[in-house]
């Protein structure tokens, strides 16, 4: 083995991978090979099997707000690793690990600019960011986002995505659902909307707290959602899962969500629903 | 039947040796007095050498102690004037969660809680205290309640989580939850919770949002169980031990990092071998949290609970 065989895998910039824009990739949806390209133009969603694949921040602003303009808002930074948590490894290595694999501070990134002409503050989730679990740094951003929109007097839109809390912060991560409720109550009682959109996937305490609590819940198509992960209750009841079974469109069924909205026609969905929810005039045809 | 704990070893050996002494005692003459003396006296020592060292996992199983004081315990040794409501008039009753009007050491309140249960017929009918979605929209009922009519709520935590089965999840387990942390937030009353087994989860903190959170000596409150905690990032759930100390999710920690108020002291040995004790030094202490909000109006209350949640961590 050479030295730079040996020392390449502990090198993180080094194991991150650009997807060049000529490679092909396997459609997690129907298997079928996308041309990275094609995928890309098509909104991440699968042109063969209309499979919605996960998406970051960027590619997010990009897609929802007028003309892909908008502006970062800048997030709290918070006490890194306040517990000094150390598992197979370290929690400062595994947050070192999803800066570098993302190029985010933090799993949640919050945007001002237009939706359908109308002003909104934006927020969302990054799963690729440490499976965009809610520790501080996220409670903290989901919070100044929603800060933001109560100064400006906006709505609120948030695209959620986690596995649920960041274990790494113990009952600190837990804290994170009263306090994010905390200011969907002040959004309530000022009479903005708050919007979720729940994307693939949403679980545990997320779920369970600002993903649950909008004015609007609308799903991305086949995006899991629920609180309690699959395996523990298959454990728990010892029985297969039903087909489908906390999917979006189970949800959707079971009155949790008012509906599931492909990716191509959300941003349209979104400007008419926030038009009409801030009392905008109605739009020439 | 006592139930001992691994860790218990030597007093359960102690607590043998007097038991047998004592059987032989009625059918010799031999004064065995003194001898039973020295024993006991052994065993308090023990006790409180083993009690003052408990490791977080040590602690995750007093928490879990089948013979730990439970909310029917608590509500009977403190209450007068309960009167338990079922039912959250969407679908049906959960008895993981108990709860409704009483007076705690006369004073009107709303009292709720999770229930474990104590022997196998109980525990199937409370669900070892895992609520469903119905349970946590009946602890909203309450609070609305309670505010209604002015009264302060205590709320008793103890459940391992929320429960995950394909009904609780189809019935909305998570808005449920979400919810139930949105009503106490929004509360105009005082609310004092106590964690006093187990805090497990958004099961715990959709009762627990409270303005004073007080906790037992030894019980525990977390985001995961050190099981679930070291099943996903140990890939083990051998490694609990490790996951409950790394988690910091005993009193003693969360009091260090700010995020409780008050340790409510056990008695040696922990509650289960003291139930009326340690009842009455928790009463003692949600009594004075509650006293510490007399007088405070809606607005400020509720504020209160608002500013404490949103400082957490800053």
């Amino acid at each position: 083995m050479s030295w730079l065989e040996r020392i390449r895998p502990a090198l993180s910039f080094l194991t991150k991978k650009e997807t060049p824009d000529n490679l092909w990739t396997k459609c997690r949806g129907c298997g079928q090979m996308n041309f990275h390209r094609e995928l890309v133009d098509n909104m991440n969603v699968c042109p063969r099997c209309e499979f919605h694949e996960r998406i970051g921040p960027k590619e997010r602003f990009q897609q929802i707000f007028d003309g892909g303009k908008y502006e970062r808002l800048g997030i709290p930074s918070v006490t890194e690793d306040p517990l000094k948590f150390r598992d197979q490894k370290k929690y400062t290595d595994r947050i070192k690990a999803a800066r570098g694999a993302t190029g985010e501070p933090e799993a949640f990134a919050v945007a001002e600019g237009q939706i359908g002409d109308i002003s909104a503050i934006v927020g969302v989730q990054n799963f690729a960011y440490m499976g965009g679990s809610m520790g501080m740094g996220v409670g903290e951003a989901f919070i100044a986002g929603a800060e933001a929109a109560l100064d400006s007097r906006v709505p609120y839109v948030v695209f959620t995505a986690a596995g649920g809390a960041r274990m790494q912060e113990g009952l600190l991560s837990l804290m994170q659902m009263p306090r994010a409720t905390v200011l969907t109550s002040l959004l309530r009682e000022a009479g903005l909307p708050y919007i979720v959109v729940i994307t693939d996937p949403t679980t545990g305490g997320v779920t369970a707290s600002y993903a649950m609590l909008g004015d609007v819940h609308i799903a991305e198509p086949g995006a899991l959602i629920g609180f309690a992960g699959q395996r523990v209750i298959e454990q728990t009841i010892r029985e297969k899962l039903p087909e489908g079974f906390q999917r979006a469109e189970y949800l959707h069924e079971h009155g949790m969500v008012d509906m599931v909205v492909h990716r191509k026609r959300l941003k349209a969905q979104l400007g008419s629903l926030l038009g009409v929810l801030t009392n905008a005039p109605a739009k020439a045809a | 039947m006592i139930t001992y704990l691994e860790f218990e070893k030597p007093v359960a050996e102690l607590e043998t040796r007097i038991k047998e002494l004592k059987a032989s005692a009625g059918e010799g003459a031999v004064n065995i007095d003194a001898e039973v003396k020295k024993l006991e006296a052994k065993v308090e020592a023990q006790l409180k050498a083993i009690y003052a060292k408990l490791t977080p996992w040590q602690k995750t199983q007093v928490a879990r102690h089948p013979a730990r004081p439970h909310l029917k315990d608590i509500t009977a040794a403190l209450m007068t004037d309960f009167t338990p409501l079922a039912g959250d008039r969407k679908f049906g009753e959960d008895c993981a969660i108990i709860g409704g009007p009483g007076r705690f050491r006369g004073r009107p309140v709303m009292v709720m809680g999770h229930e474990k249960g104590s022997d196998t017929a109980s525990r199937l009918k409370h669900n070892f205290g895992m609520a469903k979605p119905e349970g946590y929209r009946k602890a909203v009922r309450l609070m609305e309640m309670a505010d209604r009519f002015g009264l302060p709520v205590i709320s008793f935590v103890d459940t391992s989580g929320a429960f995950p089965g394909i009904h609780a999840e189809e019935r909305g387990q998570a808005e449920a939850i979400a919810r139930s942390t949105e009503a106490c937030l929004k509360l105009g009353t005082p609310m004092v919770a106590a964690i006093v087994g187990e805090g497990g989860s958004g099961g715990a903190v959709a009762l627990a949002t409270a303005n004073r959170i007080i906790m037992l000596e030894h019980s525990v409150y977390a985001v995961i169980s050190p099981e679930g905690c070291a099943s996903i990032l140990w890939r083990t759930s051998d490694k609990a031990a490790d996951a409950a100390a790394a988690m910091k999710q005993t009193a003693q920690d969360l009091k260090a990092l700010n995020l409780i108020d008050v340790i409510v002291p056990e008695p040696v040995g922990g509650a289960h071998r003291s139930p009326q004790a340690a009842i009455k030094m928790l009463g003692d202490a949600v009594e004075t949290q509650l006293a510490t909000m007399d007088g405070m109006g809606t607005d400020a209350v509720r504020d209160d609970r608002r500013a404490k949640f949103l400082a957490m961590g800053r």
